[in-house]
């Protein structure tokens, strides 16, 4: 048996310890935001976060993630109730055809939960091994500087409310 | 008394002159930025730079070419690349061909003042005058980038810079590159390209604790920015199958060979250099490192290739093992039989010299941080595991792939190593 901590929710999964994350997300706990792309790590369509940290989710064996907390897209927000990055990247229409979103915004994620006020050289770095086949780069980059200005305000304006709201 | 005095005196005196002759250099007068070379001279200087991998170390922090900053881990402590570039204030604008070329041969700057050898003046002294006045064409007529060179933070006594006066006495050894008559012109153009501009010593060879190459060692191994340059001799080299000239020559230029292995780290720079070097250069700096190993030997290439079929397939003496768990999910969709990057032909990991290594280091920092082509360019491809995988984990699968894919002892305090490395700067 493999435990694995998703968005904050124990699971005790009867797996194979080799299944990629990716299908144990997507097969086995109905989570369908990151998706299938390559396979080989070179798209990022499959990106999730772990310990903090943007992975490919294709590549990485549930048997490694005992005890480390694993966050989908699904662990920023809701249709309704959008997290920050989500809300800027509707806000800067980042999607084309969306396949890469999810992992794009988890990589971003990752970035701004270390880093709040990031360059675009930082944020060029970090995004660099994801991919966009509909060319929406401009789009995103400009999503992401959105969600760091719009956090920052936001923290700026109303500290003690945002600090309520986590 | 008096005439005792006088001695130690004089003796004193003698002394101080001595030593001050033997630290002391003058400054070169400084010119104006010079202009109108050859265009052809300036061709000439730019496969050299390449050759020399100037481009490697003097990058600029924002990646301008040949504008410095770059830190440059030695066992000392960091040096900082200086700026190469035109610019008359923070670079090289002011130097006339003389001090450049007595930088490159006798490691002293326009000032005066003495170089570290991690520029690998030790090498550059070898390059004859004409390639010299080339090299120097070519930088001059760089884009000036205004850019100060950072303090070098060295341990003391290493950043008073006359001191080097003594390593230069023990090992600069100047000179041209012996001529061996009775070897081809193009292995003698080879000698002449890897001992002097190509510096391949530099980390294919150990340093002793005063960091110079080790007499009698040449070409025998050495670590290097974080990794190691394996053994190109005979009875150092890795290699599951020897090197050929032509292997050589098509990893040099390519920065792959399917029959071993592709570069990584400092190597995979040096590649990238190479692949703009006139052809007949590097087929010449191939002959030459080809004629260090041994000759091919179609029967233990046989069993090479046998044992490499056999472990296409898991052993099952490894079922079940975390490493074996790890590769399965994580290496087995590239490097796993019938995987698509296997199909085309790329190496199995039976043939890389990482993994038949005697230390787990490069194949360590290979699973950590991965391989990248140059921004936009093509070439071999992997991702990095340090976010996914532990050191546990990787020291798992990193004896796994050993067991697995070679016939070589298992490697020993992998764990530990992993963990050194993980905190060691990617380079």
């Amino acid at each position: 048996m493999i435990v694995l901590t998703v968005n904050n929710i124990r699971h005790e999964l009867e797996i194979d310890p080799a299944t990629p994350l990716l299908y144990v997300l997507r097969d086995t706990l109905g989570l369908h935001g990151a998706k299938y792309g390559c396979g080989l790590g070179q798209c990022g369509a499959c990106t999730v976060m772990v310990d903090k940290r943007a992975v490919f989710s294709c590549l990485t064996p549930a048997a490694v993630l005992e005890g480390r907390q694993i966050k989908t897209i699904e662990g920023l927000g809701t249709i309704e109730h959008p997290g920050p990055l989500q809300q800027a990247f509707i806000d800067e229409q980042a999607a084309q055809c969306g396949y890469c979103i999810a992992g794009m915004i988890m990589r971003a994620e990752a970035l701004l939960e270390r880093n709040p006020s990031p360059t675009d050289a930082e944020i060029r770095a970090q995004m660099q091994p994801n991919l966009c086949r509909c060319g929406t780069h401009t789009r995103i980059l400009a999503a992401i500087h959105r969600a760091a200005a719009v956090t920052r305000a936001a923290a700026l304006a109303v500290p003690a409310t945002q600090e309520a709201a986590r | 008394m008096r005439l005792r005095v006088a001695v130690i005196t004089v003796v004193g005196v003698a002394a101080l002159a001595i030593v001050g002759a033997a630290i002391w250099r003058p400054a070169l007068s400084p010119v104006s930025v010079p202009s109108g070379f050859d265009p052809a001279l300036v061709v000439k200087g730019s496969q050299l730079a390449a050759i020399g991998d100037c481009a490697v170390c003097h990058v600029g922090r924002d990646g301008q070419a040949y504008a410095g900053g770059n830190p440059v881990q030695t066992p000392f402590g960091a040096i900082y690349a200086s700026n190469i570039t035109p610019d008359p204030s923070t670079g090289i604008g002011t130097w006339s061909e003389a001090a450049f070329r007595r930088a490159m041969r006798d490691g002293v700057d326009r000032a005066g003042a003495f170089l570290y050898p991690a520029f690998p003046y030790n090498h550059y002294t070898h390059v004859t005058d004409a390639d010299l006045s080339a090299l120097y064409a070519f930088l001059m007529t760089r884009q000036p980038v205004p850019a100060p060179t950072p303090a070098n933070r060295l341990l003391f006594p290493l950043n008073i810079r006359p001191i080097m006066a003594g390593w230069n006495l023990l090992f600069l050894h100047q000179g041209p590159v012996p001529t061996d008559p009775s070897q081809s012109e193009t292995w003698n153009r080879g000698a002449y390209l890897v001992e002097g501009l190509g510096h391949c010593e530099a980390c294919h060879t150990p340093h002793n604790v005063l960091g110079a190459e080790e007499t009698g060692h040449a070409f025998t191994g050495g670590v290097a920015e974080g990794w190691e340059g394996p053994g190109l001799t005979a009875a150092t080299s890795p290699a599951a199958v020897a090197w050929t000239a032509d292997a050589i020559d098509r990893f040099l230029r390519q920065g792959i060979d399917n029959g071993h292995a592709a570069a990584a780290g400092p190597m995979g720079l040096v590649s990238h250099d190479l692949s703009g070097v006139p052809e007949a250069d590097v087929r010449a700096m191939a002959s030459y490192i080809a004629s260090l190993t041994s000759a091919p030997d179609p029967a233990h290439e046989q069993q090479v290739a046998q044992r490499i079929a056999a472990a296409q397939r898991p052993p099952a003496a490894l079922d079940g093992t975390p490493g074996a768990t790890i590769f399965a999910g994580a290496c087995a969709g590239c490097h796993g039989a019938g995987a698509p990057m296997m199909q085309a032909g790329r190496p199995s990991l039976g043939l890389s010299s990482a993994v038949t290594a005697p230390t787990p280091r490069n194949a360590t920092q290979v699973i950590l941080h991965g391989l990248q082509p140059q921004p936009g360019e093509a070439g071999p491809w992997m991702p990095g595991f340090a976010a996914s995988l532990d050191d546990a984990q990787v020291a798992a699968v990193l004896s796994y792939v050993r067991a697995r894919f070679t016939d070589r002892p298992a490697w020993t305090g992998v764990e530990e190593s992993v963990h050194q490395i993980r905190q060691d700067k990617p380079s």
